[in-house]
């Protein structure tokens, strides 16, 4: 199996405080890899060091093969790497339809970002009726399906995920792991998922990677970390 | 009542410039989150440019078109030359070089141009017309309010109708999650900062022939005024904007021609005053605490 994200050493810090240590772990294709770990853990300062939101103090990321050094942030989504960031991911006070439209306003082939909107829609019934609404007129689950479906547009590759069930009732948290489910089989996405909620993440999971104050404590197929007591008692707390 | 109507119709033109002058504030306060204390002496130096074509070539809209040309460049390069370096130390640091920038730009003009009143001659006839035995608008009054509302116009369909529009909304609300979507949000600032410095320029070139002339502090008292346009209708809202430029051009028309134009300093001040006690999101903005 090709590796879609390969991590290697990787070191950051905001200014002289460093929050990650030396990380390390590669994300095959096709398959969701979760991030697990307590609050600070380091987990959300990952997914911003590795989209290019934060410079990185050391080592490198490899995405496709490709050293992410020095790539713009607003060009690694054409490159099919997706960033849903942590509870705000949409602009709330654009409408659901603005929304989605700026999602795909990169994109050359502009009948195929249409597409993808039209496939935003049918994916989520409930944002085709509110089309015309604000962002902030959304419930929080309408919310995340909103930012989801606009990472879609982009036709992506790999999805960063940060923290998508945040807030959420379990019944819509169950909702969005099974379409990271469907999307993963039926279009070969990968998904670097971020989720405090473990039971949540280890649903959907293949992988699992522990972190521990900005280190990666273990790296794991997702059903040894269910079954593993021990791992669970220490870190992941349940 | 005949008084009324002129002070009615002279408050509207007035008010229309006031509206294309705080609309400029606001498409920077949306785009940067600062107030472009400079813009009225950019505003000038764009006008004093619109004027030397205009001599140059003896034609108005020529003039005009550089002023406007150079005001758009004038925008650009402040934002990326001067605000782009400021900016990372809060917003504080860029409303200081922006009261610099001020200080410079006088400067140099006075020192090019000289301190004398320039004449500014304007495009039409500036005698009001008597409709009905009332004088109301100047031919040049409907051209101020004629083309203040169609820039207005123009700039409301650039950003609900258009791409540019959208991704320069969007990296004014969340400039994160645009770069995330592949918005590019530094060329977006530049954009905002170059069209309200071009609509800066228009406001100049139209403000210039009613008062005294060009002169480097021509726009003092207009960018006071703008600024409490802008307040009254909100910082955020282009809307309020324009209707708060309205507003407050028909109040101070009102206020100079009943009370003596000696007062007008002081209306706009109490006018100031009382929209930050009362509403002080203005007008037509959602209410939310903001911090200034």
């Amino acid at each position: 199996m090709t590796a879609v994200l390969e991590v290697e050493a990787l070191s950051c810090g905001y200014g002289p405080v460093p929050v990650l240590h030396d990380v390390e772990f590669t994300v095959p294709a096709g398959t969701v890899t979760a991030v697990l770990g307590a609050n600070g853990a380091g987990k959300t300062t990952l997914l911003r060091t590795l989209s290019g939101l934060l410079r990185p103090t050391g080592g490198r990321v490899r995405y496709a093969g490709e050293d992410l050094r020095g790539v713009r942030v607003e060009h690694l989504v054409r490159r099919g790497l997706a960033h849903v960031p942590e509870g705000r991911g949409v602009v709330t006070e654009l409408t659901v339809a603005e929304n989605l439209r700026l999602g795909g306003l990169w994109r050359r082939d502009r009948a195929d970002a249409r597409r993808a909107q039209d496939e935003v829609y049918e994916l989520f019934p409930a944002l085709a009726r509110r089309r015309d609404h604000a962002g902030h007129q959304l419930s929080g689950g309408e919310r995340q399906m909103l930012a989801i479906g606009r990472a879609l547009i982009a036709r992506p590759r790999l999805l960063l995920l940060d923290e998508p069930s945040l807030g959420l009732a379990p019944k819509v948290a169950a909702q969005i792991m099974a379409l990271l489910r469907r999307l993963r089989d039926e279009r070969g996405l990968t998904v670097l998922l971020v989720e405090q909620n473990v039971r949540t993440a280890l649903s959907v999971a293949d992988q699992g990677i522990v972190m521990s104050l900005g280190r990666v404590v273990t790296a794991a197929p997702a059903a040894r970390l269910r079954d593993d007591d021990q791992l669970r008692h220490a870190y992941l707390g349940f | 009542m005949e008084r009324f109507w002129f002070l009615t119709f002279d408050g509207l033109a007035s008010g229309a410039v006031y509206a294309a002058f705080a609309l400029a504030l606001v498409l920077i306060w949306r785009a940067a989150r600062v107030v472009n204390f400079a813009q009225g002496a950019m505003a000038v130096a764009t006008a004093y440019v619109g004027y030397a074509v205009v001599s140059a070539t003896g034609s108005y809209w020529l003039g005009l078109a550089a002023a406007i040309l150079s005001g758009l460049a004038l925008g650009a390069l402040v934002e990326r030359l001067l605000m782009r370096f400021a900016g990372p130390g809060g917003p504080l640091n860029q409303v200081i070089v922006a009261l610099g920038l001020v200080l410079v730009i006088q400067a140099m003009l006075g020192m090019v141009f000289g301190n004398d009143y320039r004449p500014a001659p304007a495009p039409f006839d500036t005698d009001a017309l008597t409709i009905g035995g009332v004088a109301a608008l100047s031919p040049y009054d409907l051209w101020v309010l004629g083309s203040a509302l169609t820039v207005v116009a123009l700039l409301a369909l650039l950003f609900t109708r258009t791409p540019v529009g959208l991704r320069m909304r969007a990296a004014a609300f969340a400039p994160e999650v645009s770069r995330l979507l592949g918005v590019s949000v530094g060329r977006m600032l530049t954009l905002g900062w170059a069209l309200a410095a071009g609509v800066g320029a228009l406001a100049g070139m139209l403000v210039v022939p009613t008062g005294l002339g060009l002169h480097s502090h021509a726009m003092d008292l207009v960018f006071v005024v703008a600024f409490t346009a802008a307040v009254v209708g909100g910082l955020d809202s282009p809307v309020g904007a324009v209707v708060g430029g309205l507003l407050v051009g028909l109040i101070l028309s009102y206020v100079t021609g009943y009370l003596g134009p000696d007062t007008t300093p002081l209306a706009v001040l109490v006018l100031l005053l009382a929209v930050l006690l009362v509403r002080p999101g203005g007008l037509f903005s959602a209410a939310r605490a903001r911090h200034v």
